[in-house]
């Protein structure tokens, strides 16, 4: 089983904000990926679809739908670079070819040794900032290609 | 340029975030004054509807009139819900990630109003996923708030009761639209769901439910703390208040700028913004994100409220403006929300599944220099087969009718296309 016991217990605990126990189920494949390798493993959908008394199908749909799951195991570091049109406007081509340059993946791609995952993203809601890209979570705004080296650098 | 302003006042202050600097500055006062008043929950429904708020999340429905499509308690005894459309992602817009990280207890306050006026029993902050700052401080202030008696049990010693829950969301555009958004709630793919039933007659659960935007909510504490009256003094007279206008691309000084609905779209480019970047002159301007039809410079006097920029032939949408200059190529920006239409279409209605599809590759062999001889009238018979009504939700439409809107300003860049590829591939 790949869910432990300490999940087990959050998701008993964020189940409670419902009247209906599935609605923790976005939250809780979040929590997975998170916390269990960074990518939803058939392992946990099949113990979701155990603890949310769902078939597993019906996780796997669900989690397929939203971009945010990985479902095939991806490289250490992610990296999400926007290409939608606020960032495109101030240079977000320049941003994600210094992110090829320096990762050596391609877009939608994980780098040879693992430590970075390259993506292009739809707008992350940073347009007034652009170009923008985020880094396991963290949004780095007002980029200039220069950045990236330096922020991806000093990723451990 | 002066004008009153109240939107951002408090986020200007260090620490805004906390329930300490925010309750210095006021905040649950008006929660405190619809309880002490002893207003009615309908009289707090009546000063909304008076005040003409209008939703800010893009389709500038009247909030107050919202608000009374819930069914009568008394006739109806059914679980109430209200869920709060933080899933914030129409390009160019990002106001609300600003509101919820910088006051978040307004946003609190605001649900706690709206809960008492819809005599509610929990609300659901939906915020999409990649916004963990504005989540987080969201969290952090509903934990201060409850710690403080604010939300939960006998709200500041009212009597009334009701529970304020964070959800996150994980990066689906679609969750925006209000059915999707509580498909997504309840745990699954966010598929519209066709309307009616409406929301207040069928929501969260299958139970009366109310959804509105973040900045929507945020401006109910100020409408009750000082009065309708004051509220309609700012904006027009179909759209008051202020609003939150993001201002992004081409521009000196791109930001999220607060000002009354009405200003001229020239004002908040050239005063606020800085003008167009490098010296450059524009070309085109979205007037409310990327589902509203860009329009040509020589538009850009036309007042941003939600009649005005109608008038003009698009949509004020969420307000965000988005600019290009002399040097943009807007069939390389029509390819871009085509591509991200594509993307975001749930795929449940073909003609928007299909649609999306279709336009993002005739408009990408347009600018890779392949495009056939009669692509642009394609391009338009597509779309218009696209909308209005055709699909369960509007996505479709707001596919369209960016594609529509820069084809009737700037036919002649798409056709260039065409005529001389060597150009566009140079």
């Amino acid at each position: 089983m790949a869910l432990t016991d300490a999940l087990k217990a959050e998701f008993d605990n964020l189940c409670t904000k419902y009247p209906h126990r599935r609605a923790g189920l976005i939250p809780a494949l979040h929590r997975c990926q998170e916390e269990l390798g960074g990518w939803i493993s058939p392992e946990i959908i099949t113990d979701c679809a155990e603890y949310f008394k769902l078939e597993p199908v019906e996780v796997y749909s669900v989690a397929s739908f939203y971009p945010m799951f990985f479902l095939s195991p991806i490289g250490q570091h992610v990296v999400s670079v926007c290409r939608n049109i606020s960032c495109d406007l101030r240079g977000a081509c320049e941003i994600t070819s210094a992110a090829t340059e320096h990762t050596g993946a391609a877009c939608g791609e994980s780098s040879k040794d693992g430590r970075f995952y390259l993506e292009e993203v739809e707008c992350q809601g940073a347009c007034t900032n652009a170009p923008m890209m985020v880094v396991d979570g963290k949004y780095y705004e007002d980029l200039e290609p220069a950045d990236v080296a330096r922020i991806l650098g000093e990723i451990q | 340029m002066t004008h009153e302003t109240y939107l951002l006042d408090r986020s200007k202050l260090a620490d805004s975030h906390t329930l300490e600097v925010a309750r210095a500055d006021g905040a649950y006062g008006a929660l405190q004054k619809v309880f002490e008043s002893s207003m009615s929950p309908e009289s707090v429904v009546g000063e909304v509807k008076k005040s003409g708020l209008r939703g800010r999340g893009g389709a500038g429905f009247p909030t107050g009139l919202k608000w009374s499509f819930m069914p009568n308690h008394e006739t109806d005894s059914r679980t109430r819900y209200m869920a709060v459309n933080a899933d914030e992602s129409e390009p160019g817009t990002c106001k609300d990630r600003i509101l919820m990280r910088e006051d978040p207890h307004c946003l609190i306050e605001g649900c706690l109003i709206a809960a008492f006026a819809m005599r509610l029993d929990a609300v659901y902050i939906y915020v999409r996923g990649e916004y963990r700052l504005p989540y987080d401080r969201m969290q952090a202030a509903l934990d201060e708030a409850r710690a403080a008696g604010i939300i939960g049990d006998n709200i500041l010693g009212s009597g009334y009761s009701c529970e304020i829950h964070m959800h996150k969301g994980a990066g689906a555009y679609i969750c925006g639209e209000e059915t999707g958004l509580m498909e997504s709630l309840e745990g699954k793919r966010g598929h519209p769901r066709p309307k009616p039933p409406f929301p207040a007659g069928f929501g969260l659960w299958g139970q009366p439910t109310t959804v509105n935007n973040v900045e929507s909510i945020f401006n109910v504490p100020f409408i009750l703390a000082r009065g309708a009256d004051w509220f309609r003094t700012m904006g027009t007279e179909t759209s008051p208040g202020n609003f939150l206008c993001g201002i992004s691309g081409h521009v000196e000084r791109p930001g999220v700028y607060e000002v009354p609905l009405g200003i001229s779209a020239r004002t908040i480019l050239e005063d606020l913004a800085g003008g167009i970047w490098k010296g450059r002159s524009l070309k085109a301007w979205f007037p409310g994100g990327s589902s509203t039809g860009v329009l040509p410079a020589d538009m850009l006097d036309t007042p941003m409220d939600h009649d005005s920029v109608k008038a003009a032939g698009s949509m004020f949408g969420t307000g965000a403006m988005i600019i290009l200059d002399e040097t943009a190529s807007v069939v390389r920006s029509a390819l871009i929300l085509a591509r991200f239409y594509e993307h975001e279409s749930c795929g449940q209605c073909s003609q928007c599944r299909e649609g999306t599809e279709w336009q993002e590759q005739i408009i990408n062999r347009m600018l890779s220099g392949q495009g056939k001889s009669g692509d642009v009238e394609l391009l338009v018979d597509l779309s218009k087969g696209m909308f209005p009504g055709k699909t369960i939700c509007a996505l479709s439409d707001a596919a369209a009718i960016p594609v529509l809107a820069a084809i009737k300003h700037f036919r002649g860049e798409f056709e260039a296309c065409i005529s001389s590829p060597e150009e566009i591939l140079a």
